[in-house]
């Protein structure tokens, strides 16, 4: 069985716009070659810090662009060169969740407006009776009450509002949703609400999830594989239990010590990365992480490390995974983050 | 590579105590009246009052009291306000009382034919150079180079190569003033169209011209709406200079401009011919412009910052 999206050799170059004289053009590498699937009722997280691409590839899956170069597949069908008719059917297989609960909403629609669009462009009922009901099941799902159609946008608080959003992708009754920072945005009380409500979600319909975050917290508590990003590319790409026990990238090993460990006592190594993420428009050769990694040696600096399986399910784009470390390496590495800390 | 051990990340579920959404919404606030509105707006309140009382003057002017502005009375010029002649006369023994109140209907009738027409117009091609990239350059080129030329001089420019009327008037300073809202309409647009509720209508299936009609445009308006009213006052001046500088409506027409323009030579001796419709204007640019800077403050607290 095919998956549910396969997204092979995804790039998004952004041209910085032509100079007034001389052809030389620049290009900000916003995604350069990332290849995942997944499968139906999965969730997939993508994490990375800000700028490194993962609101992109969130983009070109939703075809709010045109892809540089690449594949998105979606239930085996081609959909990155689709035209504008035959889009229209795919567009109703993959919503979207948006991370600001004000901007994603027209502060000039009513809410009940809002959730009919997608159910009317899609042709989804046939009579007015028929809106009603599906937008009173709508409201029942995201657990909000049926008298909420009849408001305005700004009478609800951020996640009232993060809820009415769920409600408008899963309005057009997708197959999956991409949640781009879909609760980054909100507090932590209510970060957990729609947390659950996406997971109850998800085990109702049969829901597929890209989530994309940077809040690993939240990531490990939803997701069932991790996909780690660093300046445009996957670096490592495991299911959850395997990432964050067993990492096998530097980078992924340098996130997850950022994960702030709610016990003041806690005792625990951390890699602080020095430095800040290379430009977009000048990645560095070789390994794109080499210039902040603090396990770098001189291949890193030469060969680009490809994605690959390290074990069953689990890939890594490092070339420390190929050799065998030496003990004093380790043990120079381990006194370095001891004294960093 | 050996694994370095990491502290497992927080459970969200223990850490946070979900508290269930009430059944039931608080009750809406009902719709505030008028009055409540006007008392928390009181720019707005003054500013369509006096209005209100320019455009009852401008529509009452025949029944006002007043005589036929332009009957000539060679026996009686420029005499001082009277019984007779409220605020006096002219050179040519005209009402001035009579002159200014007709002349509300030239001042308004510019004002706000000048500000919808040039929100009509600045409208579609703000929303034409903000939704078609290629064409943005050229637009833009071209209101860069309309609005090089201070609308007043345009209006004048343009009303050298035709005839007095008030039709022309209101077309030189829409063409004058037109830019101005292309520009807003235009940059409004560029963020509009960048807003996630408008990708989401994308992915949504809704085609172009409905997330034009549905989305970008009812967002737009309520900029427009502050801008016109700036607009509206701003004609009502240029057209006070041009028929003061005798480029604007004919002098038989009473206008403010006129009555000033012709009062200019008496300016010492005889002050109000010209002061009369100088506070007049005044008045009605103050209310307009008080009904703007409202506006601005209800509609859209953050626009205070870019009109």
């Amino acid at each position: 069985m095919s998956p549910l999206l396969e997204v092979n050799g995804l790039k998004k170059h952004y041209s910085l716009g032509r100079p007034l004289f001389g052809h030389s053009r620049e290009y900000v590498h916003a995604v350069d070659g990332v290849s995942f699937h997944i499968d139906k009722a999965e969730t997939l997280s993508l994490v990375g810090e800000s700028g490194c691409g993962k609101s992109t590839v969130g983009r070109a899956v939703l075809r709010l662009f045109p892809i540089t170069a690449g594949e998105v597949r979606l239930g085996g069908e081609r959909i990155d060169n689709l035209s504008a008719g035959r889009l229209r059917n795919m567009r109703r297989k993959v919503q979207v969740v948006f991370q600001d609960p004000v901007s994603s909403l027209n502060p000039r629609m009513r809410v009940r407006n809002i959730l009919a669009e997608p159910i009317k462009n899609f042709g989804l009922v046939r009579s007015r009776a028929g809106l009603n009901a599906r937008l009173d099941d709508l409201m029942k799902k995201v657990g909000l009450p049926a008298d909420a159609l009849n408001r305005w946008p700004h009478e609800f608080s951020g996640g009232q509002r993060q809820r009415i959003g769920i409600a408008r992708a899963l309005a057009a009754d997708p197959e999956l949703i991409v949640c781009d920072e879909a609760v980054s945005a909100l507090d932590v009380s209510v970060k957990a609400q729609i947390v659950n409500l996406l997971q109850d979600l998800q085990r109702e319909l049969g829901l597929a999830l890209l989530f994309i975050s940077h809040d690993l917290a939240v990531v490990e508590h939803m997701t069932h594989r991790v996909a780690v990003m660093y300046l445009g590319k996957i670096v490592e790409l495991a299911p959850r239990h395997e990432l964050f026990a067993r990492p096998r990238h530097p980078y992924t090993v340098a996130l997850l010590s950022a994960v702030p460990i709610p016990d003041p006592k806690a005792k625990r190594s951390r890699i602080i990365l020095k430095g800040d993420v290379p430009s977009p428009i000048n990645p560095p050769k070789g390994c794109r992480f080499n210039t902040r990694c603090p396990f770098v040696f001189d291949r890193c600096r030469s060969e680009e490390p490809e994605l690959r399986p390290v074990e069953e399910g689990h890939l890594a784009a490092c070339h420390l995974n190929d050799q065998p470390v030496s003990e004093s390496q380790l043990r120079g590495v381990e006194a370095m983050a001891r004294r960093i800390w | 590579m050996s694994t370095i051990e990491v502290h497992s990340p927080i459970d969200p579920s223990k850490l946070a105590v979900v508290h269930p959404l009430p059944d039931v919404l608080e009750p809406r606030k009902s719709r505030r009246l008028l009055i409540g509105f006007f008392m928390g707006h009181p720019a707005i309140a003054v500013g369509a009052l006096l209005l209100l009382l320019m455009f009852c003057i401008a529509i009452l002017s025949p029944y006002l009291g007043t005589m036929d502005p332009t009957q000539l009375a060679t026996w009686k010029r420029t005499r001082p306000p009277s019984a007779v002649n409220w605020f006096g006369t002219d050179m040519l023994g005209r009402d001035i009382y009579s002159r200014v109140l007709y002349g509300a209907r030239i001042s308004l009738v510019v004002g706000f034919s000048v500000a919808f027409c040039a929100s009509v117009v600045g409208l579609a091609v703000g929303l034409v150079s903000g939704m078609v990239r290629w064409t943005d350059g050229i637009i833009m080129r071209a209101i860069d180079g309309m609005m090089s030329v201070p609308p007043i001089l345009l209006a004048i420019t343009l009303m050298a190569l035709t005839r007095g009327s008030v039709g022309n008037v209101v077309l030189a300073i829409t063409i004058a003033e037109m830019p101005r809202v292309a520009r807003l309409v235009r940059g409004v647009v560029l963020q509009l169209r960048e807003q996630p509720f408008v990708e989401a209508a994308i992915t949504a299936g809704t085609n172009m011209p409905l997330i034009i009609i549905r989305h970008v445009l009812p967002n737009t308006l309520a900029p427009m709406t502050v801008q016109a009213t700036y607009i509206c006052a701003s004609a009502m001046i240029i057209e006070a200079i041009l028929s003061f500088i005798g480029a604007g409506v004919p002098p038989v027409t009473p206008s403010w401009g006129n009555i000033m323009a012709e009062g200019r030579s008496l300016w010492q001796v005889k002050p109000y011919i010209v002061m009369f419709p100088a506070f007049f204007l005044s008045l009605t640019v103050l209310a307009v412009n008080l009904l703007g800077d409202g506006l601005r403050d209800a509609l859209d607290p953050r626009l205070a910052k870019r009109v």
